[in-house]
């Protein structure tokens, strides 16, 4: 019953965006008219049809080389997933959980308000719900529950060149991700898994995770929708726990 | 690539430098980040920090255009520390030939070798030969001290590369030079090797073959050709670039690289005779010796019974280049231009887009009467009559489309850049009224025979007495559908008589007529065997009396545990995977690194009281190793002299890589040279009278023009877009043309990131949003700060259709090209910019394309 979990291991990241394509082309969502904003990162953010991107960041380092920061981002079905708890309560059946996979899945099919929508959003650390309008439900990413059932693996982690993207049991997985750790470690020590007990996509980074992206880490929960929020999850939390 | 892309793995350094695989080639990056995680060093020498940058151990700056002001200092490093692989530069390299006593270098004579001549911008190479003794072998010096050796040359030569005048040409930090020659010069030693990867950053420039050749000695010196994880490595741009050539795309070459025929050679017996290399050296192989069986096996296979020996075999009917013709890339659209000709085929390509000078491109297409394109997609070459500032009422070119299928809708070989030929299968049928490239030719032929078959006309030789057995024929005698496996059975070549072994008695048949050719070894040049492209002997195989197509192989079995696979698929030449790897064991054949041993001769006896010989990959010819009594052979078995050719004499811009500025240069002064600024036998008289307007093909004007420019490839898309632009996904993820600046000058001419700008150079301007980025930096050059901009040629006013794609860089670069392969300088030309326009709000994610779009 331990699920799936995904390694993603930034230091194999070449930025290719084959995951980007390979989650498109796996889930036929349509593009957007983009334009070029002064940064390869396109489209400029996750939306409702784009559940895999790779996000570029960079720093200068005075005398030094400068630094390009690769993130390949995407939901973390985490291991509790928060989204859940407002769901159930403010929409409910707009996210389930394979009980085989563990894989968090939205149903775009269920509708619900924009503001219902804001909080669920807001409640997730990693600022992955996207909303569409035309249709009134929420997408991201599947996990490729479809492919996964049927013993394959999810189109980005098929599709990666480097092998910067590894999927399977997650304690094997885990087992992977520290074993991995330590090796970069030898060179990098500010190397480190990002939130590998919450999450079954981990990522391994060398630099502080907010350089990679703002939400690569948990944020903390602020402000007043994630109050309310957290107030809703309390309810919710306490139907988990079967308190009530 | 003398070795192959799994064969990345096996290198302790690998240096890329004029390319950047992590965009553009990112299956590549696999095995990099597998010899990396084992220890190895990644370098990368990029104008900008690449993607492939931000994965080094070790990143360098460059000027644009220097590579061999970076790389003579390298050789003038190994050299003067004694850094070298003195056995390997010794037994298998050049280096101890003494060259003709006359011979002077650009040192003696301030910045040209002997022989030039200013009135004709050519060289007279007579002193650039070897000494000879009395049997007509070079005259070597083993200790390589004697003062006209090749060794010694190189030394004097490269002295004048010291490392402040490197880092003065180069821009590059004194301290990332310095690191990034020692990291190279580690693998010295016979336990340690390193690779290079380059494209188009060290072919596109004046210089373009020099810069490859600089580091061919380098690796020489070294001792890394031939070796597992060594050699140099040509990262090629297309899944099938390689094969192209090897079928004899390209104007000077026939398949197999055999020279194209030239007008004065008349006679099938004077290209031989003219032709063949001839060698004096007992130990060389001299493996092009055997070129007349190969020309004449060639003509067999394309005119069949009707190649007899009587009538040459129809080596009339071969085209032939005038003397001396360049009919490269630049010269034929200069003559289109001109209006030399009247039609056309442009097959699977978008020269509007992806032509070096393309507004003159675009131009000389409506000098036309007719063009056909063949493509999948419509794009801005088929559609130019209506392109930007095109009035169709103008333009009398009469244009055809023809739908070509895509690579999944046919069946055929693919050559990857590793030499691998690997069989592809149809996954579905074409889709419309779209046909593979081969069934489009075979309509065609069959028509233009047709017409010469009942109407007669000029020449009809070549076409009606054309071997055409690629499968069943309807009632007209037209080829239904063209079957591959059977242009792949006339490429691997045939037995076209009984062939039999008379050294033996009785004579013992050796081939049965309508038998495959085992391999290049079985062809003959008296006609009785045919081969289209003898490097692909041996790519089908008969067993049993079946075919059976090599390529089709899909073995994983991996013995030597290099990675070398020799059962999947196939490699030319006879399956070898590793090129020249006689070089990697020493005289007696023992690899000189036994952990990676790539060919290791076994001396023990077999049951018939032979030496079992060699093991591992196949070996470059199978004469025993070079110290072998009488039997010997030296490792380089394509060079008449059998060893590598550090001294090329051969070449028409020198016998040794200088560094000359590109020929639009930022800088005043060509530190190396006071009178010769740019490589001195570009043909640029000739390309300025062929465009009939000088200040089209470039401009020096630093003052006007103050900034290099350079280009390159995105990940997300491929070439001139025509195929990668029509698909939403990717044109998504980089929507339009742009260009890429350092901060210092953006902050100058006030553009922020996203502004609009306006790209200037001698041949026209372009307007796209700027992306200011710190993966670029300013470089201290001569005293001068000198900036270099960046931008991708994949973009077209076409596709999208509402043209905010912007349009092609090309229009940008300059119309000159190396004096030896032609190749135009599109990595290094000179720009100003203007900012034009704030940034624009972004487009709200209104419209959703579809998967493929309209």
């Amino acid at each position: 019953m331990s699920g799936y979990s995904f390694l993603i291991d930034t230091t194999r990241c070449t930025a290719c965006r084959g995951c980007q394509a390979a989650c498109k082309q796996w889930n036929q969502n349509p593009a957007m008219a983009t334009t070029q904003q002064g940064s390869y990162q396109n489209p400029p953010d996750l939306n409702a049809n784009t559940f895999k991107l790779v996000r570029f960041s960079e720093e200068s380092v005075p005398g030094k080389d400068p630094k390009t920061f690769f993130f390949p981002d995407q939901c973390r079905h985490c291991v509790y997933p928060m989204c859940k708890l407002v769901a159930d309560k403010k929409a409910p059946g707009s996210i389930v959980i394979d009980p085989r996979t563990r894989a968090v899945i939205f149903n775009p099919e269920v509708k619900m308000s924009a503001q219902t929508f804001k909080e669920i959003r807001e409640i997730c650390p990693f600022d992955i719900p996207r909303y569409d309008e035309n249709t009134s439900g929420m997408n991201k990413c599947t996990m490729c529950n479809d492919r996964v059932r049927e013993g394959l693996q999810p189109a980005c982690v098929q599709a990666c060149p480097t092998g910067a993207m590894s999927f399977g049991d997650r304690k094997d997985i885990v087992k992977q991700a520290r074993g991995r750790l330590a090796e970069v470690r030898r060179t990098d020590r500010k190397a480190a898994l990002v939130d590998p007990e919450a999450v079954r996509v981990i990522y391994l980074v060398t630099d502080h995770p907010e350089k990679y992206h703002e939400f690569a880490s948990a944020k903390p929960l602020t402000g007043m929708t994630r109050m309310a929020a957290i107030k809703g999850i309390l309810g919710g939390l306490a139907a988990y726990l079967g308190l009530s | 690539m003398t070795n192959h892309w799994i064969d990345l793995k096996n290198a302790d350094v690998i240096l890329v430098m004029g390319a950047n695989p992590a965009a553009n080639h990112p299956i590549s990056m696999k095995w990099v980040t597998r010899a990396q995680e084992r220890g190895s060093k990644l370098i990368c020498v990029d104008p900008r920090f690449t993607q492939t940058a931000s994965k080094a151990d070790l990143y360098a700056p460059i000027r644009s255009g220097t590579d061999i002001a970076f790389l003579g200092g390298l050789i003038h490093y190994l050299i003067s520390n004694d850094l070298i692989f003195r056995d390997y530069v010794v037994e298998y390299t050049d280096a101890p030939f003494l060259v003709h006593p006359d011979f002077k270098m650009p040192g003696d004579l301030g910045g040209v070798f002997s022989g030039y001549s200013d009135e004709t911008s050519k060289y007279d190479r007579k002193t650039w030969a070897f000494q000879v003794d009395e049997k007509g072998v070079p005259r070597r010096d083993p200790t390589l001290r004697a003062p006209n050796c090749v060794f010694q040359l190189l030394k004097k030569h490269y002295s004048r590369y010291t490392i402040d005048k490197v880092v003065d040409i180069t821009g590059t930090p004194k301290e990332k030079v310095l690191a990034v020659y020692e990291a190279i010069a580690s693998t010295h030693k016979p336990d340690r090797v390193a690779t290079v990867c380059y494209a188009m950053g060290w072919t596109q420039h004046t210089v373009g073959v020099q810069n490859i050749r600089a580091f061919s000695i380098v690796q020489l010196l070294l001792g890394n050709m031939g070796m597992a994880g060594g050699g140099v490595n040509a990262l090629r741009g297309e899944g099938n670039v390689q094969g192209s050539t090897d079928h004899g795309l390209l104007f000077h070459i026939l398949t197999g690289y055999l020279p194209s025929p030239v007008a004065s050679m008349d006679s099938l017996k004077d290209y031989i005779t003219k032709l063949t290399p001839r060698t004096s050296e007992p130990r060389s192989v001299n493996w092009w010796g055997n070129r007349g069986k190969y020309i004449t096996s060639y003509l067999k296979a394309v005119y069949g019974e009707k190649a007899t020996k009587e009538n040459d075999y129809g080596y009339a009917w071969i085209p032939k280049v005038d003397d001396g013709m360049k009919a490269s890339w630049l010269a034929i659209f200069a003559k289109m231009y001109l209006g030399s000709f009247d039609g056309f085929f442009c097959w699977g390509m978008n020269p509007a887009n992806s032509s070096a000078g393309a507004g003159k491109v675009r131009e000389a297409l409506g000098k036309l009467k007719w063009m056909v394109a063949v493509d999948m997609f419509d794009h801005e070459t088929a559609s130019f009559w209506r392109g930007p500032g095109v009035n169709p009422k103008d333009i009398k070119t009469e244009v055809f489309l023809l739908p070509a299928c895509s690579s999944v809708e046919k069946e055929g070989s693919i050559s990857n850049s590793g030499r691998v030929a690997q069989w592809r299968y149809k996954a579905i049928e074409p889709i419309g009224q779209s046909k593979s490239d081969a069934d489009i030719l075979n309509e065609l032929h069959f028509r233009v025979k047709s017409l010469y078959l009942k109407g007669g006309g000029k020449f009809a030789d070549p076409i009606v007495n054309l071997t055409w057995d690629y499968g069943e024929k309807d009632a007209s005698g037209k080829v239904k559908h063209l079957d591959v496996q059977k242009v792949a059975g006339e490429i691997n070549g045939y037995y076209t008589e009984d062939v039999y072994d008379q050294t033996a008695n009785p004579p013992k048949l050796v081939g049965k007529r309508g038998d495959l050719v085992t391999n290049f070894v079985s062809l003959r040049d008296d006609g009785t065997t045919s081969s289209g492209n003898w490097l692909y002997c041996g790519s089908l195989a008969q067993k049993d009396g079946k075919i059976v197509n090599q390529m089709e192989r899909r073995g994983k079995e991996d013995a030597t545990g290099l990675g070398l696979y020799p059962n999947w698929a196939w490699a030319w030449p006879v399956n070898r995977r590793v090129i020249y790897n006689r070089a990697s064991v020493d005289p007696n054949g023992n690899p000189w690194d036994p952990k990676r041993a790539v060919l290791k001769w076994n001396a023990a006896l077999n049951d018939a009281g032979k030496p079992i010989g060699w093991q591992g990959d196949i070996p470059d010819g199978p004469a025993p190793p070079l110290a072998t009594e009488k039997e010997g052979k030296l490792p380089f078995i394509m060079k008449p002299l059998g060893v590598g050719s550090m001294f090329g004499p051969g070449l028409g811009d020198g016998p040794l890589p200088e560094h000359y500025e590109p020929m639009e240069s930022p800088v005043p002064a060509n530190l190396m040279s006071k009178k010769y600024r740019v490589n001195p036998t570009i043909p640029f008289e000739k390309f300025q009278a062929q465009a009939k307007d000088p200040s089209f093909l470039f401009s020096s004007d630093f003052k006007k023009y103050p900034y290099v420019g350079t280009t390159y490839r995105l990940a997300e898309h491929w070439q001139s877009g025509s195929m990668t632009r029509p698909v939403a996904w990717l044109l998504e993820m980089q929507p339009q043309m742009f260009v890429e600046m350092d901060p210092d000058l953006a902050a100058q001419k006030g553009i922020r990131n996203g502004d609009m700008v306006t790209v200037i150079t001698a041949r026209g301007q372009l307007s796209c949003p700027a992306l200011v980025t710190v993966r670029l930096q300013p470089m201290m050059v001569q005293g001068k700060k000198i900036h270099v901009i960046g931008m991708p040629w994949h973009f077209g006013w076409q596709h999208p259709a509402d043209g905010s794609g912007g349009d092609s860089v090309n229009l940008l670069v300059p119309f000159v090209g190396d004096p030896n392969a032609l190749i135009p300088e599109s990595k290094a030309f000179l720009v100003n910019l203007v900012k034009t326009a704030e940034k624009r709000t972004p487009t709200p994610p209104k419209k959703a394309l579809q998967g493929r779009e309209g």
